[in-house]
């Protein structure tokens, strides 16, 4: 079933968009490959987004590292919340991020306002946006484990002679690698992909190969480039996604996982103090202080004036009030996640067989790709596969949903998959021999293991459906806009009421993301009381 | 006739070219306690799994009541197994972990819960069906593995090193439980050990098994009275194991002429020699030895002995008393009741 859902959603709108870009009156040109690498302003741009992706990575673990650290080993009063809203800049709209860090960092910025510094038209701004953005993804995917492994391992450790450092990387660094690996290529595939951040704060100097493809798609129109350039994003992807592979199936390892609230406690000690204090001082200074300059600029005016023009249909952007965007966005992000969640769970499952073939984990690799292909390439593939028979889905609310789920999929199966591999095969056979079907296994076997990974799984689909915006903006109805499409037209507007009627609207976004999260914080702890 | 409970015919199962079950038949009988018996990797969790339909078999057959089990999956097989490490559910308790078989079976919640006590009660653990599992000593959890194993009244219950990862006392009086438990309740039981002592405490039958291949099948007496061949000796600790020429009542080996049973086939043999069979008699007769260790063994000494000419060590039960000193040169003499002359087993 995942394979014919991606087969249908993915493989033939992409197919059809190649096929759309290199076929010329019914002839294939292949020979527009070559032509289109040897631009030295393609090649240029295929550097830029190598090694800014490359850094943006290294950054955002080594700030973030540690805040995983934090989270999974101490506790401290309002911990709840703070994971809750370092999720939060994860799930914002590129567009938003990305005008978030001009006004702090751009002209007339608040960095500009009080020291003249401005870094708008340097790399830094996008490598900073681009921390901000993955900071949750590092935390969430190395942290989640980290918490359930148990410390008892590392003192076994030390109690053989290693030293603190030393039984960290002997002993919990080995069994975070998996976790560290896979948190490492989302945040290298996401910078690689980036689009929204590095359109507005790259500005003519920095462009990677997604606003290459969009500027040739819907700017020039110069479609068989814009294809050639997926295919290129096409192979270099899949080629870091099979790196990726390969590392897991070499280090995955059966891992004794303990509850999680167990092994966290206060720091003590002065270092352990120093280090919470610094991490919370990264999260305040790289996380909040962005997303407080947005809410500062969205009251930026009297009486709410940009919040109560969002109620009213004059601006005449859109053919309802923007204020509805909110209940679209949220139906919509609902209905994804449940797709999103049923097709990643029944993949990781089918991934997790032992008697997997060859096929299954080719599929694996294949799960990741719509990460990779730009999202820009999938609605616009949408747009151009779906709406004609035997398949026509465009005037059908699915749509959305769909195209949303098929971003979510991979989150899904990647914070899936550790946990469930680390299940004891045994324990499963055990169940068997005692008379439980397969399905009957995984229910009462996995899915009480991996109820925390599938309800955080399932909060990372809900965050990145509601942030959604390259494939959205394909096709999402004019009368039906989620946030971000809404919030993207109307900064693509001139005037001070739409600018702040955007960054009322982000803010809105904000909230909404931040009780979605917190709600399933809540639900977690609640789940958790039964193990 | 009834057809035997468990029938194996020809079982083999291939890991990448290496057959780790070849060719095993072997039939277990309504109400009988079969054990096998055989060293790490010599296949015996294998052909467990294989009855278990955890290990789909590369040929033969598995039939259970007559009937051939291919195509039948694990969990419509109707047959128990203990894991190695008991592979209780971490996140249930006692009483959900012994109910899981019976929930699966679709037993109503009362009779669950009637069960539950009663196999709690059954296996010494009365009214501990609300304790988390992480919390239960070795001993207790092997305990709850074995009511979770018998909830749902298999027909077959498969043990695998049931108390491999206990300690020695317990280990004892356990199998002496769990044969008790067995012949109250009638329960057929397939086990594997790598332990001799469980296998002949347990079974009614012992398999010996190596290389996938069964070495020896018979009562514990006749196995230990009589093993099938080297391997099979020197596997339940023999060592006084030796190449001779047997003709007529008499072999001819480096230890010397060693008295035989009558009606042994002549010619080249491999001997063995119970410890208990080696004499101590004064230095000047028999084989001169010296005493090169000596270990204690509770009830008597286990003394080991090299010949002065460079033969093969010999080891010897002495009487505690009795036991000579290290580097006592001592002479040595054969009793033939406790000489076996060991078939020529199925490979070298």
């Amino acid at each position: 079933m995942p394979v014919a859902f991606f087969a249908v959603f993915f493989a033939y709108p992409v197919a059809a968009i190649v096929a759309r870009g290199l076929k010329v009156d019914g002839v294939w040109r292949l020979g527009r490959i070559a032509d289109v690498l040897g631009q030295s302003d393609v090649r240029h741009v295929l550097w830029f987004t190598t090694w800014q992706a490359l850094v943006s990575t290294a950054l955002t673990l080594l700030v973030a590292l540690p805040g995983a650290y934090v989270f999974a080993r101490f506790t401290f009063p309002g911990k709840q919340v703070l994971r809750a809203v370092v999720t939060v800049p994860f799930v914002l709209p590129t567009v938003v991020v990305g005008t978030a860090f001009l006004a702090l960092v751009g002209r007339g910025g608040l960095l500009d306002e009080l020291w003249g510094v401005r870094l708008d038209t340097t790399v830094w701004a996008i490598l900073l946006a681009h921390v901000f953005f993955n900071y949750a993804v590092v935390v969430r995917t190395v942290g989640g484990l980290w918490a359930q492994l148990d410390p008892r391992q590392e003192e076994a450790a030390r109690m053989l002679g290693a030293s603190r450092a030393r039984a960290w990387r002997q002993v919990t660094l080995p069994a975070l690698a998996p976790a560290v690996a896979a948190a490492a290529l989302m945040v290298f595939l996401f910078t690689f992909t980036s689009f929204g951040v590095v359109q507005i704060l790259g500005g003519p100097t920095f462009s990677t190969l997604e606003v290459e493809i969009y500027r040739q798609t819907s700017e020039i129109f110069d479609l068989s480039t814009a294809a050639v350039l997926t295919m290129v994003q096409f192979v270099a992807v899949g080629a870091v996604l099979a790196l990726h592979a390969w590392t897991v199936r070499r280090r995955e390892s059966t891992l004794r996982l303990v509850d999680a609230a167990t092994t966290a406690r206060r720091p003590h000690g002065a270092g352990q103090w120093a280090l919470l204090a610094g991490v919370l001082a990264s999260i305040a200074v790289l996380l909040l202080l962005p997303l407080a300059v947005l809410v500062q600029r969205s009251l930026d005016a009297p009486d709410f004036a940009y919040y109560r023009a969002l109620t009213s249909d004059e601006g005449g952007i859109f053919l309802v009030p923007p204020i509805e965007a909110i209940g679209n966005s949220l139906q919509y992000a609902v209905a994804a996640t449940a797709i999103a969640v049923l097709i990643g769970g029944l993949a990781a499952a089918a991934l997790t067989r032992r008697d997997a073939g060859r096929f299954v984990q080719g599929f694996d690799a294949l799960l990741m790709l719509p990460l990779g292909v730009s999202a820009v390439t999938v609605g616009f593939g949408f747009l151009i596969a779906l709406d004609e028979p035997p398949l026509d889905l465009r005037s059908s609310w699915i749509l959305v949903p769909l195209a949303q789920a098929l971003v979510g999929v991979p989150f899904v199966v990647r914070t899936m998959l550790p946990v469930l591999r680390a299940v004891d095969e045994r324990l499963r056979e055990a169940a068997a021999v005692l008379g439980a079907s397969p399905w009957r296994v995984w229910r009462e076997v996995d899915l009480p293991m991996v109820r925390r990974a599938l309800l955080i799984a399932a909060g990372f689909a809900f965050a990145v459906s509601l942030g959604e915006f390259g494939a959205t903006v394909f096709i999402a109805r004019p009368d039906n806009p989620t946030l971000p499409v809404a919030v993207a037209r109307l900064l693509g507007r001139p005037g001070e009421l739409n600018y702040g009627q955007a960054m009322a609207l982000s803010t809105i976004l904000m909230i909404v993301c931040a009780v979605a999260l917190l709600v399933l914080e809540r639900l977690r702890t609640d789940r958790t009381g039964e193990f | 006739m009834r057809p035997p409970l468990l029938s194996l015919a020809d079982a083999t199962v291939r890991f990448g070219g290496r057959a780790v079950l070849d060719g095993v038949g072997l039939d277990v009988a309504e109400h009988e306690i079969v054990c096998v018996l055989g060293p790490s990797g010599s296949g015996k969790s294998t052909l467990l799994r294989a009855v278990a339909g955890l290990q789909p078999l590369d040929a033969g057959r598995v039939s259970l009541d007559g009937r051939d089990q291919a195509g039948v999956p694990a969990h419509r097989r109707g047959v128990g197994l203990m894991f190695q490490d008991h592979q209780l559910f971490p996140q249930r308790d006692v009483g959900g972990n012994v109910a899981f078989g019976l929930r699966m079976h679709g037993v109503s919640r009362p009779q669950q819960q009637e069960r539950v006590r009663e196999l709690l009660d059954l296996v010494g653990l009365p009214g501990a069906a609300r304790r988390a599992v992480a919390a239960l000593s070795g001993g207790e959890q092997q305990r709850v593995a074995l009511a979770r194993a018998l909830a749902p009244r298999p027909r077959l219950l498969m043990l695998d090193e049931p108390l491999g990862q206990l300690d020695r006392s317990l280990r004892e009086r356990l199998v002496v439980e769990l044969r008790e438990l067995f012949g109250r309740l009638g329960t057929t039981v397939l086990a594997v050990t790598h332990d001799q002592g469980e296998a002949f405490a347990l079974a009614d039958r012992v398999v010996v098994m190596r290389d996938g291949r069964i070495a020896q099948s018979g009562t514990p007496l006749e196995v230990w009275q009589r093993p099938a061949d080297e391997f099979v000796a020197r596997f339940l600790g023999f060592e006084n194991v030796v190449e001779g020429t047997v003709a007529g009542e008499a072999a001819d080996t480096p230890w010397g002429k060693l008295p035989v049973p009558a009606g042994e086939e002549a010619g080249a043999r491999t001997l063995l020699v119970r410890p208990a069979g080696v004499r101590l008699v004064a230095a000047d007769a028999g084989l001169r030895c010296t005493v090169a260790a000596r270990t204690f063994k509770g009830t008597h000494v286990a003394v080991h002995l090299q010949p002065r000419d460079d033969g093969p060590r010999l080891e010897a039960a002495c009487a505690l008393r009795e036991a000579p000193e290290v580097g006592d040169v001592v002479g040595v003499a054969f009793d033939a009741a406790e000489i076996v002359v060991l078939g020529r087993g199925a490979r070298p």
